[in-house]
């Protein structure tokens, strides 16, 4: 045994030495997988500096007042401003958060507090996730055949409200998802304890359990708004565009993003440069929607 | 006495009736609005089925393999679109899954310290952040003039391939394909990233102490143990590229007409629903209706598979 073992172990000896060789085949491996995998996160970061400078040069340059208080300018001319896309925008998405976040937190609470595991509320979740994995198209057209083609609301057919409520399909399955998992947060000592001093279910959801998950909550919804401020494809056959400024919500209204799209494939300059210009602030405000849920969710850590 | 006073304490505190109606009138509430999204579900299949019914009983099946939309004469199928959906969502995926993956196991091993670390991922997110139209917008001024000589060399070189035969004149399948690559990058990485993270530190630790080395580790226990959920995070993609709307739209060239290159324009089912529904009538509707619910049993399937990679094969440790 003794006699084998012998050789095998010194020339183990020569070979292998405690500190780190990079010439050794594995380390050299490993140099290269850090390399691949460095440049890979450089690649995936490269868009997010490119498309921002180019808003920022392209879209920048533009700002003006006349883009927050004039209306787009008619094919061929130039000048103008995206006043009403802006209004039009904040109207829209209003509608669809007045919609989707009561509805969404509601059903949020069906979930987390009265129904944790039962098969419907099993069935719930899981129709939840289908509904925020349906394409936005869809929703599109799902409003169009539900409420523009058959005109609902006062025999109109593109509206700022069916936009809106295109949008709200889209937010409702970010909302609960939120408010289900925020209110799951919530330690049971909390609801033990309203239930002690003799709350009701509803006092308890209301003025404890609510309040104790609002910073996910209200995380999760301004991400949302944030997203479906940016939406187009829910718009285009739904709210439609207008060169006006907005009538009601009962009328087709114009927002940024039906603009952006618009605009960017007209032959013509001064529209190209508006949607640039429109790029730029729909992409501030969305920004800074995502800064300020960032800022919301480290508001409770402190 | 004093059995009295504790019957008074009692019926001091029965609930009274308006506590009552509004903890139970609450409750239904609550259970309306979650059955609203089952609601909502059906409705928004029911509606899209309804559309479609008129163009399914003219066009029956011959709808998914005829490539003429022609609305002239009524002739409509969806091949070309559903090819297009097909073709660009898979080759996106094809490019981002590696480097999502890559730079996910770049912020999560180790690699770099943590604040550069967690920069890169907040860009990631925040790439998520920026609208589908702003990207389709850059893309056709920025991303597309850059790239048009690279695909001008791909012909040059490679004009005998089916996929390279067609001189790029501007908007095309392959620039469509690297927007929807950052589209999906993000939700690649941020899926990767967490799923990364939630492999257990023990076997991280078991296989540096028998000695590998990081990317030994990485290949041989870590990935495995994180696939299924990185599997699942990539058919979430799959559906988000195959509905992807704008940013395809714009710079796709939305052609009718089938063509193998992917330097020639193409079409998919999202960006000929954006480009026609607005001007369409009659039973071209009823033909785009048919081509969304295409799109959705499509996505709804891969949607359904993923979740389920996500619940039933996620590993037990």
């Amino acid at each position: 045994m003794t006699v084998t073992l012998q050789p095998r172990s010194t020339r183990f000896k020569e070979r292998v030495t405690l500190l780190y060789e990079p010439g050794l085949r594995r380390n050299r491996f490993n140099q290269i997988c850090n390399g691949i995998a460095g440049s890979f996160a450089l690649i995936a970061v490269l868009p997010l500096f490119l498309v921002l400078i180019y808003v920022l040069i392209q879209g920048g340059r533009l700002i003006s007042p006349q883009l927050f208080t004039g209306l787009p300018p008619a094919p061929g001319l130039s000048g103008g401003g995206i006043g009403n896309a802006i209004l039009g925008t904040l109207l829209v998405t209003l509608v669809a958060s007045m919609i989707a976040i009561p509805v969404g937190v509601g059903g949020g609470i069906y979930l987390s507090e009265y129904a944790q595991k039962g098969w419907f509320a099993q069935f719930v979740r899981f129709g939840n996730d289908v509904l925020a994995g349906v394409p936005s198209i869809i929703s599109g057209v799902f409003i169009y055949g539900l409420v523009v083609a058959t005109r609902v609301f006062f025999e109109q057919s593109y509206s700022a409200m069916a936009g809106g409520i295109a949008l709200a399909v889209l937010m409702l399955p970010t909302v609960i998802k939120t408010t289900d998992e925020g209110l799951k947060l919530v330690p049971q000592e909390l609801r033990w304890g309203a239930y002690g001093v003799g709350a009701s279910r509803f006092v308890t959801i209301t003025r404890i359990t609510l309040p104790a998950a609002f910073t996910p909550i209200a995380t999760g919804v301004v991400l949302g708004i944030a997203r479906a401020a940016g939406e187009t494809a829910p718009l285009i056959f739904t709210a439609l565009f207008s060169p006006f400024w907005p009538e009601g919500v009962f009328n087709p209204i114009a927002t940024m993003s039906v603009l952006i799209y618009n605009f960017a494939i007209m032959p013509y300059e001064a529209q190209n440069e508006l949607a640039w210009a429109a790029s730029f602030v729909l992409v501030m405000m969305i920004l800074a929607a995502n800064l300020l849920a960032r800022w919301i969710s480290h508001l409770t850590r402190t | 006495m004093r059995s009295a006073s504790t019957i008074d304490a009692f019926t001091l505190r029965r609930r009274p009736p308006a506590e009552k109606f509004t903890d139970i009138g609450f409750r239904q509430l609550t259970l309306v609005l979650a059955g609203s999204v089952a609601a909502i579900l059906l409705a928004i299949f029911l509606t899209v089925f309804q559309g479609a019914r008129e163009a399914m009983a003219s066009f029956g099946l011959s709808f998914l393999t005829s490539s003429s939309w022609d609305p002239v004469n009524n002739q409509y199928g969806a091949f070309v679109a559903i090819y297009g959906t097909l073709v660009t969502s898979l080759l996106s995926l094809l490019i981002a899954v590696p480097l999502g993956v890559g730079t996910a196991i770049f912020i999560t091993e180790d690699l770099i310290p943590r604040r550069p670390r967690e920069l890169i991922g907040l860009m990631v997110e925040l790439l998520a952040a920026i609208p589908s139209v702003v990207l389709g917008l850059w893309a056709i001024f920025v991303m597309e003039p850059v790239i048009r000589p690279v695909l001008v060399l791909l012909h040059g070189l490679l004009g005998w391939f089916p996929l390279f035969s067609t001189a790029p004149q501007g908007p095309g399948t392959a620039p469509a394909v690297l927007i929807l690559v950052v589209m999906v990058l993000p939700i690649i990485t941020a899926i990767s990233r967490d799923a990364l993270n939630q492999v257990p530190i023990e076997l991280r630790q078991g296989a540096y102490g028998v000695g590998t080395t990081r990317w030994g580790a990485i290949f041989n226990v870590i990935l495995p143990a994180a696939i299924s959920s990185i599997t699942g995070g990539v058919m979430l993609s799959l559906g988000r590229a195959m509905g992807e709307t704008m940013a395809v739209t714009m710079i796709i060239g939305n052609s009718l007409n089938f063509s193998f290159s992917l330097l020639a324009p193409g079409n998919t089912i999202a960006s000929m629903l954006a480009n026609q529904f607005g001007e369409a009538d009659g039973i071209q509707v009823s033909a785009l209706m048919y081509a969304a619910l295409i799109l959705m049993v499509l996505t709804f399937a891969v949607n359904v598979v993923a979740q389920y990679i996500v619940r039933r094969l996620s590993l037990r440790y």
